[in-house]
């Protein structure tokens, strides 16, 4: 097992140094997912203006993957389009779902390319989406609460 | 003070081929025993023999291998009654694990609700109280639970005292005149703890309740007496002691077994069937519709065979031996703390504990790298971790085959974990 490939130094600072944490006001969608193999929680809340992610804010307890995955995906989607946000999720998933044959794409996925290490481990691929899962739900959530938004 | 270990622990390990293996260029150490155990050659050896020699489906035919297979598979029942010190092998029902066999006495329950000439130590309903303890496994928590919020009796529970024993003071009002059964855990699976059961048992009978343990973490590692412990009902699986997957068992005594409800209904658990109507066969038949696990059943009682040549006395010695060595050794890493019985006074080498604000997922992810096998998370036991104030978990457990020099593998490659993670 090469663990550095697992716990790569991009890894480690996002879990010590974690960004956009803290849940924040306002938003209009809010989902909580849980990880019952594990116990590992989070709670993500989405706030969207127009056609923007305007925030994402969390709070969340978790191994290092899962902690770090929320941080990386603040930094990917936070003030990007909704439909930009889409995007990287779907390329994020693809990656994580790749079984270690996927390097990723750097210039799209930034810092998220260090868990391409992570796909070859199957017990740990839910602890990097758990994050993910919780955008997606909030942003449905949020989509639902905003009137004359169905589009996305 | 009772003798040091007599097992031969090289020789025991020298049957179980798994133990050769490396993860990666590490020899694995595996320390998840507590999960599944590993089987030893004599019992694999039994189920294929079995297998290529004498399979068919048992109880039906009248030819020379189904005759041999029924012969095998009541055979192991006989086995398995022997072990646990029943007297009477019709006391012993083959289910598909623990859970299942907990199921069934819920069921029973559950099932008499339906039924007006239910015995009525079966009768269950609001008013009612069943006992179970905080530090139950999720097997023998949520089927009591389920069972109270369908039938409106309440749930009760022992608790926990901060050094993880049995709040033994609580007993006396929380099993109250109005309890029907108290069904609680021998040996905790997080925990590590060996509860003592004579004062539940007796409190138990002094309010008239049914008692049983959830014995799936105690029968694998120490000798077990039902007739010595006094109690209605164990369940234990097949996996854990040494045996395989998909085999469980309930034990039961007769009269109760006798008064109550089938669980599965189908075939192989019949008296008579017409169209309309059913008359069920005797137990233990009655609660096994369905083919059993036949091959299973072989090499369980290849496993208790096993187990018995070792001697279920040295067994319990030289896990003593390991629980108080994993505890030494533990306490002695920097920012570890256990959760659970700090002393290897009743307590089995199951132990549990959390590491430096490292989530366990990270220390198991570690010592996987190192061949060390452990488990991590919340160990199907969610109250105990909130009793505790933790999520989760990292549990190493002991078992036949372990070493000291485990370890001390173990404790070096937290080292490791504290360089990745501090």
């Amino acid at each position: 097992m090469n663990l550095d490939e697992l716990y790569q130094e991009v890894i480690l600072d996002h879990y010590k140094r974690p960004r956009g944490a803290g849940l924040r006001e306002p938003f209009e969608g809010e989902s909580h997912q849980v990880n019952p193999t594990c116990g590992d929680e989070i709670t993500l809340r989405v706030h969207v203006e127009g056609d923007k992610i305007a925030d994402v804010s969390y709070d969340n307890v978790g191994c290092s993957i899962s902690k770090a995955s929320a941080s990386v995906m603040y930094e990917l989607i936070n003030g990007t389009t909704v439909d930009d946000a889409l995007a990287k999720l779907a390329e994020f998933t693809e990656l994580m779902n790749s079984k270690g044959q996927s390097e990723g794409d750097e210039e799209s996925l930034e810092d998220a390319v260090a868990f391409a290490g992570v796909s070859k481990y199957p017990m740990r691929v839910k602890c990097a989406l758990l994050g993910w899962k919780a955008f997606q739900d909030a942003l449905v959530r949020a989509e639902a609460a905003i009137p004359g938004r169905t589009d996305a | 003070m009772e003798a040091a270990s007599k097992l031969d622990v090289e020789a025991v390990r020298a049957d179980f081929p798994i133990l050769q293996r490396r993860i990666g260029d590490k020899p694995l150490a595996y320390l998840d025993s507590a999960a599944t155990s590993h089987k030893p050659v004599q019992v694999v050896e039994a189920m294929r023999r079995f297998t290529d020699h004498s399979n068919a489906n048992i109880s039906r035919s009248v030819h020379t291998l189904g005759a041999e297979a029924t012969v095998a598979y009541e055979g192991a029942r006989a086995r398995v009654a022997e072990f646990i010190g029943a007297g009477n092998p019709n006391e012993v029902v083959f289910t598909k694990n623990s859970t299942e066999s907990i199921n069934l006495m819920a069921y029973a329950f559950q099932n008499a609700v339906f039924d007006p000439s239910a015995d009525s130590r079966f009768k269950l309903g609001p008013g009612d109280e069943v006992v179970v303890t905080e530090m139950e496994h999720h097997a023998n928590l949520i089927p009591w639970q389920q069972l109270c919020l369908r039938t409106g009796a309440t749930l009760k529970w022992i608790g926990i005292t901060d050094a993880g024993r049995l709040d033994l003071e609580s007993i006396h009002e929380v099993i109250t005149e109005r309890t029907k059964v108290v069904s609680f855990v021998h040996v905790a699976n997080l925990l590590g703890t060996v509860n003592p059961t004579s004062q539940i048992t007796a409190r138990a009978r002094e309010v008239g309740a049914l008692v049983g343990l959830d014995a799936s973490q105690s029968v694998p590692h120490m000798p077990v007496d039902v007739a010595e412990l006094g109690v209605d009902f164990i369940a234990f699986t097949g996996h854990k002691m040494l045996g395989p997957t998909g085999i469980g068992v309930l034990w039961a005594k007769a009269d109760l077994l006798d008064a109550m409800p089938p669980f599965l209904t189908g075939g192989s658990m019949i008296e008579t069937v017409t169209m309309e109507r059913t008359t069920f066969a005797k137990a233990p038949a009655k609660f096994e519709a369905g083919t059993p696990p036949i091959t299973e059943a072989v090499g369980l009682a290849a496993a208790i065979d096993y187990l018995d040549k070792l001697g279920m006395e040295n067994v319990r010695a030289h896990e003593k031996e390991l629980a108080a060595y994993m505890l030494e050794q533990l306490e002695s890493v920097d920012g570890l703390e256990v959760i659970g019985p700090r002393v290897p006074i009743g307590r089995s080498a199951t132990v549990s504990f959390t590491f430096a604000d490292i989530h366990p997922h990270d220390v198991g992810q570690i010592l996987d790298a190192e061949g060390i096998a452990v488990r991590v998370g919340h160990h199907c036991a969610k109250p105990t971790c909130e009793r505790f104030g933790v999520n989760a978990t990292t549990r190493a457990s002991g078992y036949v085959y372990n070493t000291h020099e485990e370890i001390d593998r173990l404790v070096e490659a937290l080292g490791q974990v504290r360089k990745v993670f501090g």
